[in-house]
């Protein structure tokens, strides 16, 4: 990804997780995943001040408590959340999802291959998108980057 | 094979224009562009019934009459029109303005590279990326909206 923000991963089942944790291994990208098992689990992690707001949400849509979509509805409602790029990941090829999905502001719906080294080449093509794409920083870090632009606008 | 839907592209600059042409036919993409030169415009396209929706929108900032920002502000609130992904295609890196992109709904903010080859480049994961994502299906949409 563009920068080294933790990268949030809605999806209830653990091994289908672990997959995502050992593809994002496999293409070194080196943003720290934090995994959590549905959309009430993620608000409570994206209202908490003291932690991280990730550069991208990955999100499945069928999880108990809070699905998906009702998750997104929340966050995007929210001034401080609705910016953050959330991408679906998820094995739903139903229409109604992807409309209602692309209707709250989504920014890729990725349909998990069941083959591994598929599901690898899907997160690399999010990866080289998410790696050339702007994303909406924290002020903290967008100092920084004047900071570097400006070192190598002296080389 | 269903013709690929086109891409439209809003950029008043003509060369700029030029150049996103050539790079898509230097990709071979197959997607036909439609160049609006302000948001007015392109809203205009998007709005007669009889132009075919696009795959997705490239889109500049800086433009007369209605500028980017504004532009997303009236399509991403157009019950139609919204689910349609907008990748922003700047040279600005003002912070201002990525943020106000993110939060009017844009999927994606890409500085423009002086270098041709690094633009074609983008351009490529660009069209990678949202071919192999999922697209909601215009017409369902439209049947919804009729309801």
């Amino acid at each position: 990804m563009r920068d080294c923000r933790p990268i949030l991963l809605l999806e209830d089942d653990t091994v289908d997780a672990m997959t995502v944790k050992r593809a994002l291994k496999e293409l070194h990208i080196l943003n720290p995943l934090v995994r959590v098992a549905n959309g009430e689990e993620a608000l409570v992690y994206l209202k908490d001040d003291g932690r991280e707001k990730p550069c991208v949400i990955l999100l499945d849509l069928n999880m108990p408590k809070m699905n998906g979509i009702e998750f997104l509805k929340v966050a995007k409602a929210d001034e401080k959340l609705k910016r953050i790029p959330a991408i679906v990941l998820t094995t739903s090829k139903d229409d109604q999802d992807r409309l209602k999905t692309f209707q709250l502001s989504i920014a890729g719906f990725v349909v998990k291959p069941v083959d591994y080294v598929k599901f690898v080449e899907a997160m690399r093509i999010v990866n080289l998108y998410w790696t050339l794409s702007e994303l909406p920083n924290s002020e903290q870090e967008s100092a920084n980057e004047k900071l570097q632009a400006n070192t190598a606008g002296r080389r | 094979m269903q013709k690929p839907k086109p891409i439209l592209l809003v950029e008043d600059d003509s060369v700029d224009a030029m150049t996103v042409k050539r790079a898509i036919r230097d990709l071979q993409a197959n997607h036909s562009v439609i160049n609006s030169v302000n948001g007015e415009e392109a809203m205009k396209y998007l709005t007669s019934p009889d132009t075919e929706k696009p795959f997705v929108i490239l889109l500049d900032l800086n433009m007369p009459k209605m500028n980017g920002i504004e532009f997303l502000k009236v399509m991403k609130t157009h019950p139609e029109l919204k689910t349609i992904p907008v990748i922003m295609l700047t040279t600005s890196k003002e912070r201002q303005d990525v943020l106000d992109s993110f939060e009017f709904g844009a999927s994606g903010y890409m500085v423009k590279p002086v270098d041709y080859s690094k633009f074609v480049e983008i351009l490529r994961r660009i069209f990678i990326y949202w071919n192999s994502s999922e697209l909601p299906e215009n017409e369902l949409l439209l049947a919804e909206i009729k309801h």
